[in-house]
C-alpha cells in the first residue's frame, strides 16, 4: 500500500513516524511504502512562538532538521504540492513530478489571514511566525505603558492563545515595573471570555482580579492605524495605543485552488477523518473543516487513531477505531502558573486552578514535544 | 424560501471552538444573502446566536430544538 502524506507539521509527521513503527515488517517487505512531501526542509514548534515574543524561547530553539525527525523509512520530499488529482489517484508537485497513492493524507495546515481586515498588518503585533514573534518582543521592549488591547479573529490557531498572552503580558508588565501605568484591554468574538463556558467561568475571575477589563461580542472588523482605534462588525469600538493581534486564519491556499475546501478547510468526517466522498483520502489536524479546535494537540490525537487505522487497513483491510474529539490544551495563567482543558466531542472540560508545577509541566513540554513528533509520546 | 439551498453547519459535540464562533467563522465565507443552518447540542446557542445575530445585523429566521440538537437559521445580509 502506498501511503503519500502531504504536509510535514506536527499532524504529518506524528503520523508519519506513528505509522513507520506500527508498519516496521511491511515497509521491509515493501508491503507498504509511506512517503512525506513538505513545502520546507526545516520543522517548528509553533506553540513555542508565544515564548518568543516575551523572550522566554529564541527562534532557533523552535526548529528541526525535518529528515532527521523522520524514521529512516519514510521517503522524505521537499517538493509541495500544487496540483491534487483526486480521481487519478495522484499529486503533481512544483518540481513537476507526479506522486501516485493508494492512501491519501492531507495535512497542508492553516495560515494566519491579516490582509483580510483592513489596517491590521500594518498596524498590529502578532506571534504567529518567526519574524513576528521577535517583532513583538522588540516593541514590548520599548513599551513604556499605556493601553494594550487584544484583538482576536476568527477562526484562530491555538484557542488558548487570547488568554494566555494575556494572562503572559499582564506578569510581563509587572515584572517591568510599567503595570501600573498600563491598561490592558482583552477583547473577544462571543459572548463570554472564551469559547469554553468552563474555561470562561475560570478567566473572568481572573481577569476582574488583575485589573485586565473586556469586551466581549466584538469582531474586529478594522484598524485605524491613524487614529490608534479598532472597531468591531458589531459597531462598536476601542482605541488602544498598542494593538495584539491573534489573527483570523485560513486554509492553504493550495485546498482552495484545487477546490477541496471553502477558505483552505476540507470538508472532514468527523469520526473517520476522511475526506467527504473520498474514502482513501484522509485530513488531519488545521487542514479540516471540524467544529474543533485548530491546535497541535488536535492534530496529535487525530494522527493517533489514523496511524492505527492505516496501519490496521494495510494489516486487516479495515480501520479499527473512531477518533473522539479528544483535544488537550495547556493554558498559561501568567509567567509561572498554568492549568489545562481536556475535551471530546461528549465530554466538557473542568479546569482546574492554575498551578506552578503545571507551568513547568508545560515548559518541560515544550521539549518533550520532539519526542511526540518521533511518534514516541 | 421553498427552493432556497441552505448550507448546514453541523456544530454538534463542540465545545471548542463552539457553535457561535463556527457560525461567525462561516458567515465570513458565505455569500450576502446566504442561509446558513447552525446544528448545535449546546442549549446556550439558542440564546447566544440571536443575541448576536441582532447586534452585528444578520437576520435571524428561526430556531427549533429536535432530539437534543437546536436548529438555528441565519440569513447573511452584510
Amino acid at each position: 500500500m502506498k501511503i503519500l502524506i502531504v504536509g510535514g507539521g506536527m499532524g504529518g509527521t506524528i503520523l508519519a513516524n506513528n505509522l513507520a513503527r506500527r508498519l516496521h515488517e511491511e515497509l521491509h517487505a515493501a508491503k507498504a511504502r509511506i512517503t512525506m512531501l513538505s513545502a520546507s526542509e526545516r520543522h517548528m514548534y509553533q506553540p513555542g512562538l508565544l515564548y518568543v515574543a516575551l523572550g522566554q524561547m529564541m527562534p532557533d530553539e523552535l526548529y528541526r532538521d525535518q529528515r532527521r525527525l523522520l524514521e529512516p523509512e519514510i521517503e522524505f520530499h521537499v517538493d509541495p504540492v500544487e496540483e491534487f488529482r483526486l480521481d487519478q489517484n495522484q499529486v503533481r508537485t512544483k518540481s513537476g513530478k507526479t506522486y501516485p497513492y493508494d492512501v491519501l493524507v492531507i495535512a497542508t495546515g492553516s495560515r494566519i489571514f491579516l490582509e483580510g481586515t483592513p489596517g491590521l498588518s500594518e498596524s498590529a503585533e502578532c506571534f504567529y511566525t518567526e519574524q513576528s514573534a521577535v517583532h513583538m518582543f522588540k516593541r514590548l521592549q520599548e513599551f513604556q505603558g499605556g493601553r494594550v488591547v487584544i484583538s482576536v479573529g476568527v477562526p484562530h490557531k491555538c484557542p488558548m492563545a487570547p488568554l494566555e498572552i494575556t494572562f503572559m503580558l499582564h506578569d510581563y508588565f509587572k515584572d517591568r515595573g510599567i503595570l501600573e501605568k498600563t491598561q490592558i484591554h482583552y477583547t473577544y468574538p462571543i459572548g463570554r471570555t472564551h469559547s469554553l463556558e468552563n474555561v470562561a467561568k475560570w478567566a473572568t475571575p481572573e481577569f476582574e482580579r488583575l485589573g485586565i477589563t473586556y469586551e466581549t461580542l466584538f469582531n474586529l472588523k478594522e484598524v485605524d492605524g491613524r487614529g490608534k482605534v479598532i472597531r468591531s462588525e458589531e459597531g462598536t469600538e476601542t482605541p488602544y495605543d498598542l494593538l495584539i493581534s491573534i489573527p483570523a486564519h485560513k486554509g492553504m491556499e493550495v485546498i482552495e485552488k484545487n477546490g477541496l475546501g471553502k477558505g483552505g478547510w476540507i470538508p472532514t468526517d468527523r469520526y473517520r477523518l476522511n475526506m467527504e466522498g473520498r474514502d482513501n483520502v484522509f485530513v488531519l489536524g488545521d487542514t479540516t473543516n471540524l467544529p474543533i479546535s485548530k491546535a497541535g494537540s488536535t492534530a496529535h490525537f487525530e494522527a493517533d487513531t489514523l496511524a492505527g487505522n492505516l496501519a490496521a487497513m494495510v494489516k486487516i483491510g479495515s480501520p479499527v477505531r473512531n477518533y473522539d474529539g479528544k483535544v488537550f490544551c495547556f493554558i498559561e495563567a501568567g509567567k509561572d502558573r498554568a492549568t489545562y482543558a481536556m475535551f471530546d466531542y461528549q465530554h466538557p472540560p473542568s479546569p482546574k486552578a492554575p498551578t506552578k508545577s503545571m507551568h513547568w509541566f508545560k515548559t518541560a513540554y515544550n521539549r518533550l514535544y520532539w519526542a511526540s513528533a518521533r511518534g514516541l509520546l | 424560501m421553498v427552493n432556497e439551498k441552505i448550507k448546514v453547519i453541523d456544530a454538534t459535540g463542540s465545545f471548542c471552538p463552539g457553535p457561535l464562533m463556527e457560525l461567525i467563522a462561516q458567515l465570513k465565507e458565505a455569500e450576502i444573502g446566504e442561509v446558513l443552518e447552525l446544528l448545535s447540542s449546546d442549549k446556550g446557542s439558542a440564546q447566544d446566536v440571536p443575541v448576536w445575530i441582532n447586534k452585528v445585523g444578520h437576520e435571524m429566521l428561526g430556531s427549533e430544538e429536535s432530539g437534543g440538537v437546536w436548529h438555528i437559521r441565519v440569513r447573511k445580509l452584510k
